[in-house]
C-alpha cells in the first residue's frame, strides 16, 4: 500500500512500513520543528533593551505594571545593554543628536533584532514635526509601527504581541526584504588564535564628554 | 517689584554711572524693565547685582523680527530680600550680534548664553565655552530665529501622497 498524503500518513502512523515511516519523519518532523521551535523560542522571550526617550516611555514602564504586565508573555526580562538585548522600543522622540547614539545602540545588538517605533515622534514626528527631530526609519529598520500620543500600554502591548506573531510566523527578519537589504549582514571574522583584536576606532572613555 | 517710580529711580542710578547705558525704561503690567545699551550691559548688570539684584533668573533671546534690531538679550533678575524683579532687555542687530558675557559675574549665565548663542546666534564675547549646547556641533544656522524654516518632514495627507511617497518604497 502506497500512502502518498500526509493526512493520510498521520492517521495511518502505527501501521507505516519502514521506507514510509523514514520518509514521514524526513518530510514533516525534523526541519519544520526546529525552525519553528527556534521561532517559537525567540518569540516567547523577547529580551526589550531598558530605553525611553520621552513621554512614550512613561507609557512603556506601564506595560511592565501588574495591569498589562508583559512577563505573562515572557518579555519581561528587560536589559541594560543592548548587547543582550534583541528587541529596541523606540518610545519619543528622536533628536537629531539622538539619532547617532540610538543607531550606534542597534548595530550593537546581536542578530537577531527587532525595533518597535513607539507612537506619533518616532514614525512621523508627529507634533514635533521640525528641525530639531527625525524619523526612526531615516536610519534604522522598524518592524511595528505603534500609533498614538502617546500609546496607552495596552497598545504598545498589542503592538508587542503583533511582533510576537511575525516572529512566531515567519522566522525571517522581514525587515531585510522590506528595505532591500539582504547581504548586509554584518559578519565579524574571528582572530587567529594571538592575533591582536583590531582596535575599535571610536570608543568612549567615562570622562571623556568631547562632542557632549 | 520694583514700581514704575522705583523703576526710575534705578534707571537714573544708572544713568549716573554711565550716561548712555540705559535708553529706555518700559513699565507695563507691573512689569519692569531697562532697555540698556548692549555695549554696557555688563557694567549695568554689575551694578544692578551690587544693588540686590544678586540673582540671575533667566537669560533668553528673542527675534523681533523685522524690528530693528531685531535680536533682543534678556535678563530676568531677582531681588531675593526685597522680592524685587527686573527684566533688562538689550537689543543687538543680526548683521554684528555680539554682546558681552556676565558669566564671571552669574555663573548662571554660562548654559543659558550658550543657549541664545545655538538659538539665535548670538555671540557671548568673554564666554569660556562658546559652543552650541542643544543643537549638534556641526549643525547651521540658528533654528529659533524667525526667518529660519521650521524644517521637519512633508506631512502625508491623502492628497499629497503619491507626491510624497514612503520611505520603503
Amino acid at each position: 500500500m502506497e500512502v502518498t498524503s500526509h493526512a493520510a500518513r498521520e492517521l495511518l502512523r502505527g501501521d507505516l512500513g519502514a521506507a514510509e515511516l523514514e520518509r514521514h519523519v524526513e518530510e514533516r518532523l525534523l526541519p519544520t520543528t526546529l525552525d519553528r521551535a527556534v521561532a517559537w523560542a525567540r518569540g516567547n522571550s523577547f529580551f526589550p533593551m531598558t530605553f525611553g526617550l520621552a513621554c512614550c516611555g512613561i507609557e512603556q514602564m506601564h506595560v511592565v505594571g501588574s495591569r498589562v504586565d508583559i512577563a505573562r508573555f515572557g518579555f519581561e526580562a528587560f536589559r541594560a545593554t543592548p548587547r543582550q538585548a534583541d528587541l529596541l522600543i523606540l518610545s519619543g522622540r528622536i533628536s537629531i543628536k539622538m539619532a547617532p547614539i540610538i543607531r550606534r545602540l542597534w548595530d550593537q545588538m546581536l542578530e537577531p533584532k527587532w525595533s518597535i517605533a513607539m507612537g506619533a515622534c518616532s514614525s512621523s514626528m508627529g507634533v514635533f514635526n521640525n528641525y530639531a527631530i527625525t524619523p526612526a526609519e531615516k536610519f534604522m529598520p522598524v518592524d511595528v509601527h505603534v500609533p498614538g500620543c502617546p500609546p496607552r500600554p495596552e497598545a504598545l502591548m498589542h503592538g508587542i504581541i503583533k511582533l510576537r506573531a511575525k516572529v512566531l510566523g515567519d522566522p525571517d527578519e522581514g525587515w531585510r526584504d522590506r528595505y532591500r537589504a539582504r547581504g548586509t549582514e554584518e559578519l565579524i571574522e574571528a582572530p587567529l588564535p594571538g592575533e591582536a583584536q583590531p582596535a575599535a576606532d571610536s570608543v568612549f572613555l567615562p570622562g571623556d564628554t568631547a562632542g557632549a | 517689584m520694583p514700581d514704575a517710580t522705583g523703576l526710575e529711580l534705578i534707571a537714573q542710578d544708572l544713568r549716573e554711572a554711565d550716561a548712555g547705558s540705559v535708553v529706555d525704561t518700559l513699565y507695563f503690567r507691573e512689569r519692569a524693565t531697562l532697555v540698556v545699551n548692549p555695549a554696557s550691559v555688563r557694567t549695568a548688570l554689575e551694578r544692578l547685582r551690587d544693588r540686590g539684584f544678586g540673582f540671575l533668573a533667566s537669560v533668553h533671546g528673542v527675534d523681533y523680527y523685522p524690528e530693528e534690531p531685531r535680536l533682543g538679550v534678556l535678563y530676568e533678575l531677582l531681588d531675593m530680600e526685597d522680592g524685587d524683579r527686573l527684566t533688562v532687555k538689550a537689543r543687538v542687530h543680526t548683521e554684528e550680534p555680539t554682546i558681552a558675557s556676565v558669566v564671571d559675574l552669574f555663573p548662571t549665565a554660562n548654559h543659558q548664553e550658550r543657549e541664545v548663542y545655538d538659538m539665535f546666534g548670538v555671540v557671548f564675547e568673554g564666554h569660556p565655552d562658546p559652543r552650541r549646547i542643544l543643537m549638534p556641533e556641526d549643525y547651521e544656522g540658528y533654528p529659533q530665529r524667525r526667518d529660519f524654516p521650521v524644517g521637519g518632514e512633508p506631512v502625508i495627507f491623502t492628497f499629497n501622497e503619491r507626491r510624497t511617497g514612503s520611505y520603503t518604497e
